[in-house]
């Protein structure tokens, strides 16, 4: 909500500063998000008529003007304005004067005619950015006098951020009487008087639906001058409060509005027919709203009708047909209470919020309806003219909201609170902000005023305390607490060792949007029904991720744009499918993985290292350290995302925990991804297991290395000759490393050789050759007759 | 000067010359070969009377052990030569770079959340986790925000397709209400409660997108509940926390009131350096408040025996100010040039 500090303080006048009082406020819960001066800094500006005003003998655009600045004399002003007319009152700026931008008036020539002073535009003035001509002020302003008492420019607009339980601050008078209640400085209320009947025309009002409406009133108004202008200091309070001024008979329901906090409505009475209903919609019912938009109003949604039709939403807006205009000239005006449940969540609904609703559902004080609508009777008579009627009040007392005592144990508040602070002390606290407060025993029993709607129960209380006492005064404490020791297991690595394993394997953490493009969903991971959300930001955002994979790619696109080729990106994160039985929300998995990219060159540019591209074996290097000393195993897969001839799934003690390979080269193609981009992502929580480390017994005894080089089938895959060996191995045999892969010259095409180092060692006495020998024949006869191997050089 | 001296001196003048190993090897022979000088001495001594024999024996020798230690002298000059050269040939520009591959880096905000947690675990803190597409009810109404109420307008929440009970997690709080159930089925066994004291870093998402607001940002609430935690504890810990996150106590710390459906009474908390770019300026980093009886109750607790604070901050901000970054968007475009600062 935003303000005009001047007339803040025409209902309370603290001996603050704006700073000082914008602050109070902030410090109240009322933030003030910004307090801007309505001018900026200028002096010695002044209001002047022009007396004179003849052509520039010596320029074409330029008038020589005699003014009549209140110094005694007239003032010869040199002026381009195209305005500068004779009678027309401005802005002038004497000499010696200093405008904005600390720009200083002197007495100068311009082509050869003094001038003594400048008239001025908005804009030099920094009021707006009108520049068209010299600020052409109202015929009634008094020549002479400091245009910054003139036009109230000494001013703050404040702008406050309100919480929504705070409704008893969306006005002007609430906001002081908050103000009053902080400094202890009297408020002085709008005098309002009850407007006594002049004439009798009324209109019933019927209400059809208590609960939501218990309370309107109504009064008919005739012989009202639409087209009465609307006051000055109206004008300027309502454009400092950021609401434009529309017509006389709008801007008033708006000023009781920001005034007092209740809404009004004006109808065009002679648009009306019979009695007033506050009702429910019927079905396919509809209403031409203010806005121009036709709504067809929920079941809930609550109308103000005649007998004829449906009128209004309740609260929200004002209807097309029966509005005012200029040509209106009878008026009932409504003023009510509409239940904030009745009112809440419902313009959303059809796309806006007024000022209306905005109160509303917050909650208006529901003793105020008569009231406001004195109070906009007694401007519309002195502003428009005309005689008004009775007010017709309906209301269903039973329906108005209680407000019933609330207990505050003050041994309770002291508790939640942390402070020292008297039984006492508290009564005077509450009783500031109009709480009626009685003594219970040891309780007080705390009756909240019909303005508050946020008083309900004792934690309502406390919050009230610790914003009068001030949270600045409540010590800030270290607690007490138990020590005990936090429980962690060894075997449970954090999420955080993974992140600096793999940066410290040279990739670059990166977090993308959980949400992407349906396209990546279809192309990666071949996910014809994403999740999707059902209010996208953007359409490139319109579905939810179920890897991670494609966020790195785009990673890499981004990076290869920016002429970054060699390109390391890891993500540690959230991947959302579908999954009747999810948990631990039902229809949803939604497991945290972890996925890197590696593309360019393997190690950066450099002068001691050939430069080499990034392939399979590299990442699933990093694969692999992330995961020892535990031992992935890999299998062939077929993936949508991953070259068919490039990509494994990621075994872990016989469980499937992710993939890796290559970017399948069409999609590296059409998203542009450079050469052979690699990539894994495994299940997060598979890479937080640890192993709690076993000790054994080292051999102290020497050990014998052998290498056995195997020629066998090109498809035979080297786990599945490793395996095949370490089966076989007898006891002795301690670790088979495959050290070299070799095809080509002295192999037959469709053959390899794979080269093993056999380690043996016993613990207790060193093997003899024959065991050796023995245990090395034994290896190669199990792969000649399981793996058709041979020996490599054998019988060639 | 006699003749076995002029030898020793000869000797030692050609070894001198000797410039390498192999002249000194013919130097050494012109007096130690088989008819080296000093050999011929030798041969001569044969020839003399045994009396000026075994004196011309010992000057003979002497000359000898004298010759034998200058060539030695030389030789390990020489020697010494030789490795100074090679070691000469072998030196390196030692400017030049190390060689290998470089590492990466976490990502700033990461950085951050490491810190948040380390520092919150350090009196007791543990981690929690919740899920990122969440139920309406965990999100809002276990936070004491019914259908309706105004609060929602304050969250621009995004929604799925198709089911109106889920949707993208506003905030970290719905982690308040798992974590209270969790705590609670733990300890039934007891009559009193330990404390529950957890922190639930993550990502939440709202449709908003500007330089200062992100769809996806992160957030890190915190939840302290017990037997007699106050405002006051709440204050003394987050102060705590900013002082010992920021490494400074040129820092104020403010505590405004604010309203948040699930806390009451409800603060903002905003800080202000004292010095730096940002001098004197209130920048708001977090929500908090102590535990509406509402929440307690719905994560089965007695609002009546315990109470507590909870707290959402915005890692992103802090990392903001704390590393100078002045857009938001920079941490979600995966530009390596920006990431790879915070190595």
């Amino acid at each position: 909500m935003q303000f005009s500090e001047h007339w803040l303080r025409t209902f309370t006048n603290p001996l603050l500063d704006s700073a000082a009082l914008g602050h109070l406020m902030t410090m109240a819960g009322l933030e003030v998000e910004e307090a801007e001066p309505v001018a900026p800094p200028f002096t010695n500006i002044v209001v002047a008529q022009i007396v004179e005003a003849e052509k520039h003998p010596n320029a074409d655009k330029l008038k020589l003007c005699k003014v009549d600045a209140g110094t005694g004399e007239l003032l010869q002003i040199v002026c381009g304005a195209p305005n500068a007319a004779v009678g027309l009152k401005v802005p002038c700026a004497k000499v010696g004067a200093v405008l904005p931008g600390d720009f200083a008036i002197k007495a100068a020539k311009l082509r050869g005619i003094e001038s003594f002073g400048m008239l001025c535009s908005e804009r030099e003035l920094g009021l707006s950015d009108d520049h068209g001509g010299l600020y052409a002020l109202p015929d009634d302003a008094p020549v002479g006098v400091d245009i910054r008492e003139y036009l109230a420019l000494d001013d703050t607009l404040f702008t406050i951020k309100l919480t929504p339980n705070r409704s008893d601050c969306l006005s002007l008078t609430g906001v002081a009487r908050e103000v009053a209640a902080l400094t202890g400085v009297p408020m002085v209320r709008p005098e309002i008087t009850a407007v006594a009947p002049t004439i009798d025309d009324r209109r019933t009002i019927v209400l059809d639906a208590p609960e939501a409406c218990p309370r309107y009133c109504g009064r008919v108004l005739k012989g009202v001058n639409a087209k009465a202008p609307t006051p000055d200091w109206m004008k300027q309070r309502l454009q400092r409060s950021g609401i434009r001024s529309i017509s006389a008979l709008v801007d008033i329901t708006n000023y009781v509005m920001l005034e007092l906090g209740q809404p009004l409505h004006a109808f065009d009475n002679t648009r009306l027919k019979g009695a007033i209903h506050v009702r429910l919609p019927v079905e396919g019912e509809q209403v031409l709203l203010l806005n121009e938009q036709t709504v067809t109003p929920a079941a809930d949604t609550l109308l103000i009708a005649d007998e004829h039709c449906a009128l209004a939403l309740a609260g929200i807006m004002g209807g097309e047909d029966s509005g005012i205009t200029l040509e209106t000239s009878e008026v009932f005006l409504e003023s009510a209470f509409f239940a904030p449940d009745a009112i809440a969540g419902r313009a959303r609904v059809y796309g806006f919020a007024s000022d209306a609703s905005h109160r509303f559902e917050r909650g208006v004080d529901f003793a105020l309806a008569r009231p406001a609508l004195e109070r906009a009777t007694g401007l519309v008579l002195d502003i428009c003219g005309g005689a008004a009627g009775p007010i017709e009040e309906a209301l269903a007392a039973d329906a108005l909201p209680v407000r019933a005592p609330v207990r505050l144990r003050p041994v309770r508040a002291r508790r939640v609170l942390g402070i020292e602070m008297a039984d006492d002390e508290m009564q005077t606290l509450l009783e500031r902000v109009h709480l009626d407060v009685s003594r219970d025993g040891d309780m007080l029993l705390v009756s909240p005023p019909s303005f508050r709607f946020d008083i309900e129960i004792e934690e309502d209380l406390i919050e009230e305390l610790a914003r009068l006492h001030g949270y600045d005064n409540i010590p800030a404490v270290a607690p007490l607490g138990r020590l005990v020791m936090l429980d962690r297991s060894e075997s449970d690595r954090s999420e955080w060792d993974v992140r600096h394993l793999l940066a410290a394997r040279g990739f670059q953490e990166v977090v993308n949007f959980a949400f992407v493009e349906e396209a990546w969903e279809r192309d990666f991971c071949a996910n014809e029904d994403p999740i999707r959300l059902a209010n996208p930001i953007a359409s490139q955002m319109s579905v939810m991720r179920s890897s991670l994979i494609p966020g790195l790619a785009a990673n890499l696109l981004t990076n290869r744009k920016r002429q970054q080729n060699r390109v390391r990106v890891f993500e540690l994160g959230r991947c959302f499918e579908r999954k009747a039985d999810g948990q631990p929300v039902a229809g949803f998995h939604q497991p945290r993985r972890i996925a890197a990219l590696a593309a360019g060159p393997v190690v950066p540019e450099q002068w001691g290292e050939r430069s080499r591209t990034t392939d399979f074996y590299d990442l699933k290097g990093d694969l692999e350290a992330l995961f020892a000393p535990r031992e992935l195993s890999f299998e062939c897969l077929a993936d949508p995302a991953l070259h068919p001839g490039r990509a494994a799934v990621v075994m872990l003690d016989g469980r499937r925990i992710g993939v890796i390979g290559e970017l399948h080269p069409v999609w590296v193609q059409r998203y542009d991804l450079g050469p052979a981009p690699v990539v894994f992502e495994v299940e997060l929580d598979a890479a937080l297991e640890a192993v709690l480390p076993a000790s054994g017994s080292v051999s102290r005894m020497p050990a014998v290395a052998r290498d056995l080089a195997l020629v066998v089938s090109q498809e035979l895959s080297a786990a599945r000759v490793l395996s095949a060996l370490r089966e076989a191995a007898p006891a002795l045999v301690r670790e088979i490393n495959l050290f070299d892969v070799y095809h080509g010259k002295g192999i037959d095409p469709d053959k390899k050789s794979l080269a093993f180092s056999v380690l043996m060692q016993d613990t207790q006495r060193t093997l003899e050759d024959a065991e050796v020998e023995a245990a090395m024949s034994a290896l190669l006869r199990h792969a000649e007759l399981t793996l058709g191997a041979r020996l490599r050089g054998a019988g060639e | 000067m006699d003749k076995l001296d002029q030898l020793v001196q000869q000797a030692a003048e050609a070894f001198s010359a000797a410039a390498d190993g192999a002249q000194l090897e013919q130097a050494k022979a012109r007096f130690f070969g088989k008819s080296g000088s000093l050999t011929e001495q030798m041969k001569a001594l044969g020839k003399l009377a045994p009396e000026q024999k075994r004196e011309a024996g010992a000057a003979i020798n002497r000359a000898k052990v004298a010759i034998e230690a200058a060539l030695e002298a030389r030789r390990e000059a020489l020697r010494e030569a030789a490795l100074l050269a090679q070691l000469a040939a072998e030196a390196l520009d030692v400017t030049l770079p190390g060689r290998g591959a470089v590492s990466g880096g976490l990502h700033p905000v990461s950085r951050t959340l490491e810190r948040i947690e380390s520092l919150f675990r350090s009196v007791g803190f543990v981690v929690a986790d919740g899920p990122e597409i969440e139920t309406d009810w965990h999100n809002f109404t276990a936070l004491n925000t019914p259908e309706n109420h105004p609060a929602r307008s304050m969250h621009d929440t995004f929604y799925l397709e198709g089911r109106d009970d889920v949707l993208l997690r506003t905030h970290t709080s719905p982690v308040q209400n798992r974590a209270m159930m969790a705590h609670v089925e733990r300890y039934k066994h007891l009559e009193t409660m330990p404390d529950i004291r957890v922190i639930a870093p993550g990502r939440v998402y709202r449709v908003d997108s500007d330089a200062t607001h992100s769809p996806m940002f992160h957030q890190v609430e915190g939840l302290w509940v017990g037997e007699n935690v106050s405002f006051a504890d709440l204050k003394g810990v987050i102060a705590d926390f900013l002082r010992k996150f920021f490494e400074t106590e040129d820092l104020q710390v403010r505590f405004r009131p604010s309203f948040f459906p699930f806390t009451e009474p409800s603060a903002e908390i905003d800080v202000a350096f004292m010095s730096g770019a940002l001098e004197g300026r209130w920048l708001e980093i977090a929500g908090c408040g102590m535990v509406h009886p509402n929440v307690l109750r719905l994560g089965g607790i007695d609002p009546e025996r315990y109470t507590g604070f909870a707290f959402g901050m915005g890692p992103d901000r802090l990392t903001m100010l704390r590393y100078g970054v002045n857009d938001l968007r920079l941490f979600f475009e995966g530009d390596l040039r920006f990431l790879s600062q915070f190595r």
